[in-house]
């Protein structure tokens, strides 16, 4: 089944005018930018009701079985209401790990029985999912993780700690990678992936404070804690493989994910109209001729992101350095996002030394927070300096 | 502010990036580009023929002079096929030349100066005075009888040149003026010493010279001309920089993956890993702009995203180029300090390069008065 270009633009005509009419209205409080920073109950109710109200709309899960709760129509439909969501602005869809991560991979991987038990709540918001992949001593070598799994009958028992957990304190189940077997001669063939519930006894979470000031992480420890042997995926061993499945799902409805958007949309447009009424030495700013230079040299490294993109999928424009623009995408986003962010608050004049919850802070500290919250992109995900190793070695084929 | 990113590709320009790219790999190799560095045109007029028969001069030329009516977008993929091997010779210069009289006048006027071109007589355009590509202050003049003097600088190729196409004025305005190399008195044209040694370029004293009237082109399409040609010049020296980039790049990551330093191969260290995918990355992004570029580029007179476009290209490329050649010589270590590493090659190509048609600061300060006023 495919859409049509006039079916395909009078949905965009619908979605653009349903969306309008029913975007909220501001809180009254903070809310989070992206799903990695849902650090109170008052955040978390509103983005419950709102992920509720976007799938009782019919616009997420649009690709999704009907089933299980989707909507059973080509992925094109979810592409198009992303886009609208994204131009209007509107609320993230928080329930990331779930969109994202855990309900794709049991689209395409899971059992009936998992398919049931699952994905529907995902949709919903009432099973918000986390993800148990880092820990304290592996982050960017996730594939010596150590969190152990031993079968007991119908039972896994887990022990170690997992950091970075999204949401762990409100989370009804994780995607956890443990190691089932830690004598296997290479590192990765002992992990294996759970879909574990996070409600048993012998799992505690502790709120991570970040360098913003707010919650949205957990560290989850699992002392004795007994998981059902069902919520095993695939087989014992295959948990690298499964946890590599995941990320490929980063790419859109087209790829698999419900849709919504993971994080707020911060383009260089939205700085720059910050600073019209800026001054420098009693002149406009926007007339310095630094600042003009710099913003160019910016606008410029948006613009390349967006172009690469493009150009990723002309093949002839692509042979010198296959999958270079797909496998940078990552660092070169993310570096010049945090970049840009660092730069609008050097340009606020002694306004720039404010934070959330000063009254005379600009759009109430909205880019010293969006700077602080741009690292968990050039970290998170393999820092950005493991990124440029992986580059180097399998772009440019340079030795370990 | 990133509106336009428009990127297309067609067929016919796969097929010409093809051909151009085997065709400079098998004449260009570097023993070859070596050869004709100290030779006094600088190229070799037998592959200049054979680039003559392929068609090229007339790719963004009309059909019914010779040409191929394809566009100045399909120039695009050549040059930089060009910059990648490093292939010398006038042809940006005869390019761009027969772009800004096309574009300044109906071909039926120019149509011996056009056939010229694409039958290979070398062309260029004398324009620079001054070291400065934001001044527009012109002295090469001719009086009422069209007898020219003053001197043009820094004209590229203009020793091959069998056409050159002077910038000059006419009651107040700009104009063109099309002189034949055998119009030259002897003596007129002294050769630059040029940084990068796959050039050429001399400075022009056309005292003297008589210009017959059909010689002249004035009326407002120059003006609008010389915008363009400005604009063409610079996204074909950038797609020509990218090319070179790009293969410094390779010259670079060739060396740190043969040479060893306390046992390692030195191309497993960080120090110098990450800076090359600092430069691919730079590559990269120079490469879009400049199809992206060639996406917007047309016949008629160019657009305000394609202005925006073109001086993206250079700004990125030069700039990418610059650093690229800069750490392909740090990073050869001792033999990068040498005539003999090729890493020179390239760090005199970024130096020449980032001067034609304004340099990355020239170009971004532009691109703020687009970009940032209201």
């Amino acid at each position: 089944m495919s859409a049509s270009e006039q079916e395909l633009q009078d949905f965009r005509l619908q979605v653009s005018a349903c969306l309008e009419a029913n975007k909220p209205a501001d809180p009254g409080f903070l809310l989070p930018q992206s799903f990695m920073e849902v650090g109170n109950e008052q955040q978390l109710d509103f983005l419950r009701n709102w992920q509720y109200k976007v799938w009782s709309a019919g616009y997420l899960g649009m690709a999704w079985p009907e089933e299980y709760g989707g909507g059973g129509v080509p992925p094109e439909y979810q592409g198009i209401v992303d886009q609208e969501m994204r131009r209007q602005a509107v609320p993230i869809c928080f329930n990331v790990i779930g969109l994202g991560w855990a309900g794709p991979l049991i689209n395409d991987i899971g059992t009936e029985e998992e398919k049931a038990r699952y994905l529907k709540g995902i949709l919903t918001a009432e099973d918000i999912w986390c993800q148990g992949f880092s820990e304290p001593d592996y982050g960017s070598d996730l594939g010596n993780a150590q969190t152990r799994a031993v079968r007991d009958g119908d039972e896994y028992v887990i022990n170690g700690t997992k950091i970075w957990t999204t949401m762990g304190n409100y989370a009804r189940y994780m995607i956890l990678l443990a190691r089932t077997d830690p004598n296997t001669e290479r590192k990765y063939d002992g992990l294996s992936f759970f879909l574990a519930p996070m409600d048993g006894p012998g799992i505690e979470t502790r709120p991570i404070r970040k360098i913003t000031g707010e919650y949205g992480f957990t560290e989850t420890f699992f002392t004795d804690a007994r998981i059902p042997a069902h919520c095993l995926m695939g087989e014992e061993g295959q948990g690298w493989k499964i946890a590599m499945q995941t990320l490929q799902y980063e790419r859109g409805a087209e790829a698999g994910a419900a849709g919504g958007l993971a994080f707020e949309r911060i383009v260089i447009d939205d700085m720059i109209e910050q600073l019209r009424d800026m001054q420098r030495d009693g002149e406009p700013l926007l007339s310095d001729p630094v600042t003009r230079d710099q913003l160019v040299r910016l606008i410029m490294e948006e613009k390349a992101v967006a172009l690469g993109d493009k150009r990723a999928a002309i093949a002839p424009l692509t042979t010198d350095y296959p999958f270079s623009l797909q496998l940078s995408n990552k660092l070169r986003f993310t570096e010049y996002a945090r970049r840009m962010r660092q730069f609008a608050i050097a340009q606020q004049g002694a306004t720039g030394s404010l934070y959330v919850g000063d009254d005379q802070a600009r759009q109430g500290g909205f880019w010293q927070r969006a700077y602080f919250n741009s690292f968990s992109a050039t970290i998170g995900g393999g820092t950005s300096q493991v990124q440029a190793n992986i580059i180097a070695e399998h772009i440019l084929g340079l030795p370990k | 502010m990133i509106a336009n990113t428009a990127l297309s590709f067609d067929e016919d320009q796969a097929m010409i990036m093809d051909v151009a790219r085997e065709f400079c790999r098998e004449k260009s190799p570097m023993s070859a580009v070596r050869a004709l560095l100290d030779s006094p045109s600088g190229y070799d007029r037998a592959i200049w023929g054979e680039m003559v028969d392929l068609g090229w001069l007339g790719i963004a030329l009309p059909e019914d002079i010779g040409g191929s009516g394809l566009g100045i977008s399909h120039t695009v993929a050549i040059v930089e096929a060009m910059g990648r091997f490093m292939l010398a010779g006038p042809f940006i210069s005869t390019t761009l030349a027969a772009q800004l009289v096309a574009r300044a006048t109906p071909a039926t006027r120019v149509d011996a100066f056009l056939a010229d071109v694409v039958a290979g007589v070398p062309a260029t355009v004398a324009l620079q005075e001054s070291p400065d590509w934001g001044s527009d202050d012109c002295a090469c003049l001719f009086d009422d009888e069209g007898v020219m003097s003053g001197t043009k600088r820094f004209v590229p190729d203009a020793e091959v040149a069998g056409w050159i196409v002077v910038v000059t004025r006419h009651r107040g305005a700009p104009a063109l003026a099309l002189v034949k190399a055998e119009q030259l008195p002897a003596g007129a044209i002294k050769p630059h010493t040029l940084v990068d040694e796959t050039r050429r370029a001399a400075s022009i004293d056309f005292t003297g010279v008589q210009l017959a009237p059909e010689a002249i082109i004035a009326g407002e399409q120059v003006v609008v001309a010389l915008c363009d040609f400005y604009l063409l010049g610079a996204l074909l020296v950038a797609a020509e920089a990218t090319g070179s980039a790009g293969a410094c790049l390779d010259t670079t990551v060739e060396y740190l993956k043969t040479r060893k330093q306390f046992g390692k191969l030195i191309g497993s260290y960080q120090a110098l890993k990450h800076p090359c995918v600092e430069i691919l990355t730079a590559v990269d992004s120079a490469r879009s702009f400049i199809y992206h570029a060639a996406s917007l580029v047309t016949e008629g007179s160019l657009t305000r995203d394609a202005e925006i476009a073109c001086r993206m290209a250079k700004a990125q490329a030069s700039d990418t180029l610059l650093h690229a050649g800069d750490r392909a010589v740090q990073f050869h270590g001792g033999m990068g300090f040498t005539y003999e590493c090729d890493a020179q090659l390239y760090i005199r190509r970024a130096q020449w390069s980032q001067q034609q048609f304004g340099d990355a600061a020239h170009h971004r300060k532009r691109l703020a008065c687009l970009l940032l006023d209201e």
